[in-house]
């Protein structure tokens, strides 16, 4: 299997010209023109990235010479598939300076999220034993996320309270988009629990201070768990250099396949946690009676994995590691700028950061007098695909007094002529609406 | 035209500017009225309407009012809705609801009647939006709140 990226970035700049066409080259799908044949501006890759073509291969290849059950059996197919599907996991582990066992295959992020928030409610139901002490929540204890929160980081923790009498508080967002730490020490105090924060905002792009909010939750003996979904494609990841105990990711964001992302858990709290999903692959030994479960990270993984899907996530997290998320993260920070730019445009505010200091190449803006739904219609009049809407951040646009915004979002394959695309399209939008 | 244009054709951006029957009417019905509001939300995109709406005793539709936010399409259809069902009976309001549904599943293609097209009025300039799948929903959101709002007051029923 071959996941070479064909570029290096140079050590000390962003990538090259010639770096970046050969970074587009890989994905097939940049190759599309849209709406009349023009060329794609691809500029929602925070909802979801384009696929390079070796990680299409490798899903196929998968398909095509690999294909057996992974994990059971003893025929040489089913090593052959168990070794690779495992190969994908170190990769991804070795991706974002995790160890193997600590890596859990999920359907996705908000899978991931969930299983943490399920531990929780089936260790206070006394699952788990002696060693679940650390998931099991009494009354007063707190959960504490922030307001800028995707849904998936939100509403199960939400859910964990209304199931357990937990109670549900939250960092407040300033007028800057970034965290307003000004009571964190109110809010993070000796009743919590959980400390569950995006360490990049999917609106805002603002980048959280992991290391404040990780010694906060510290002091008080509170678990961390990090929405990772925007950091791990953007920037450079190190789980247990942040020191996080749980990280939820996608792969689809990071170049993979849909249908598959990463639960990371410290090992010794993989250990204690009972598993959500039960059934098969996920356990030792079975009776009528009972069930004993198998070590982390089977434990997670009940039922056939999505193993196809792995592999290709693997296979992403290679191809980003080789083409080095130092050069990816100035190559974002470059096109942030370039995107911020839109603030001079008349009429166009953005929410979030205005300075590319800790903050990525996502930026959602409104324009004065069209609604975003409007704004995304003539930009995609011209090839240029934004998200609009709330992103999945309902109570973040609540925040700023507004229900909807328009979305820009870069990935490793975008250009800077892409986002000078997108800025005179937008000039264009308020003259189209007669807005005054 | 392009097909922008045929989308935001200027009566949409007229209505969307200048809406009718913008603003919930307080007022309790008249004698023997019935009276239904409903709240509808695009989930996907946050857009709402409320929309209220006063039936008089002989199952017509005396007046609508609603209030809402978001989008041009959504904002104006509701507009164009409001000034089309003034006046018109029950049944015609299924047909005309009828109507506007078949209108936005023709993929911009129309209705291909001309007697249903008369009906429809200005509502017609929204067979642009219905070449953008993800926009039929905006056109439609107005439509919903009626519906659910004259289901409410009870008229349906008794008509």
């Amino acid at each position: 299997m071959t996941t070479t990226a064909t570029v290096r970035p140079d050590e000390s700049g962003s990538l090259t010209t010639s770096e970046l066409a050969a970074v587009r080259a890989d994905f097939p799908l940049l190759e599309r023109t849209v709406r009349g044949g023009q060329p794609l501006v691809y500029l929602d890759s925070a909802a979801t990235s384009q696929k390079p073509q070796v990680v299409l291969d490798t899903e196929v290849d998968f398909y095509e010479q690999r294909n057996a059950a992974v994990h059971r059996g003893a025929h040489f197919l089913a090593e052959e598939a168990t070794e690779t599907f495992e190969q994908a996991r170190a990769a991804v582990a070795a991706f974002v300076g995790a160890d193997e066992g600590e890596i859990v295959w999920q359907p996705g992020a908000t899978a991931a999220i969930n299983v943490v928030a399920y531990a929780f409610s089936n260790a206070t139901l006394g699952r788990g034993g002696e060693a679940a002490a650390p998931f099991r929540l009494a009354p007063g204890d707190e959960i504490v996320v922030t307001e800028a929160e995707h849904h998936a980081n939100l509403v199960p923790w939400q859910e964990l309270c209304a199931r357990t009498g937990a109670v549900l508080r939250w960092i407040p967002v300033g007028d800057d988009g970034r965290l307003d730490l000004t009571d964190l020490d109110t809010i993070v105090t000796e009743r919590t629990r959980v400390l569950a924060f995006g360490h990049v905002s999917n609106v805002t792009g603002a980048v959280a201070p992991v290391d404040t909010l990780v010694a906060a939750a510290r002091r008080v003996g509170a678990l961390t768990v990090l929405d990772a979904c925007q950091s791990v494609p953007n920037l450079p990841v190190d789980l247990h250099e942040l020191g996080v105990d749980f990280a939820a990711f996608s792969g689809h964001k990071m170049l993979g396949p849909t249908g598959v992302g990463a639960l990371y858990g410290r090992r010794e709290l993989l250990e204690a946690m009972p598993p959500t999903l039960t059934g098969g692959s996920m356990v030792e030994v079975v009776t009528m009676e009972s069930t004993t479960y198998a070590p982390p990270p089977q434990r997670f993984e009940a039922g056939t994995q999505m193993v196809a899907q792995a592999v290709g996530m693997g296979c992403a997290a290679q191809y980003l590691g080789e083409l080095g998320m130092e050069g990816v993260l100035r190559h974002e920070q470059e096109l942030a700028a370039e995107m911020l730019k839109i603030a001079d445009i008349p009429g166009v505010r953005v929410i979030g950061p205005l300075d590319t200091a800790n903050r990525l190449a996502v930026v959602s803006f409104v324009v004065d007098g069209v609604h975003a739904h409007d704004v995304g219609q003539v930009l995609d009049d011209k090839g240029i695909a934004v998200r609009v809407g709330h992103h999945c951040a309902q109570p973040l646009h609540r925040r700023f007094g507004v229900a909807a915004t328009a979305r820009a979002s870069a990935s490793v394959y975008t250009t800077v002529e892409e986002v000078a695309a997108f800025r005179e399209a937008l000039a264009g939008v308020r003259a189209f609406f007669g807005a005054e | 035209m392009s097909t922008l244009e045929q989308m935001y054709q200027q009566v949409i951006l007229d209505h969307a500017k200048h809406p009718v029957g913008r603003g919930l009417v307080d007022a309790a019905p008249g004698q023997g009225h019935l009276a239904g509001e409903s709240h509808q939300v695009n989930p996907t995109c946050g857009d709402e309407v409320t929309l209220r709406v006063d039936v008089t005793p002989d199952g017509a539709v005396a007046g609508v009012s609603w209030d809402g936010q978001g989008c041009s399409i959504s904002q104006a259809s509701v507009s164009v809705m409001a000034t089309l069902v003034e006046g018109a009976s029950l049944d015609e309001v299924a047909r005309l609801d009828g109507l506007f549904h078949d209108l936005m599943s023709s993929r911009g293609k129309g209705l291909d009647d001309d007697d249903a097209e008369d009906a429809l009025g200005d509502a017609t300039v929204f067979t642009g939006v219905s070449q953008y799948p993800a926009r039929i929903k905006c056109a439609l959101l107005g439509w919903a709140a009626l519906k659910d709002s004259l289901a409410r007051s009870g008229a349906l029923a008794t008509s």
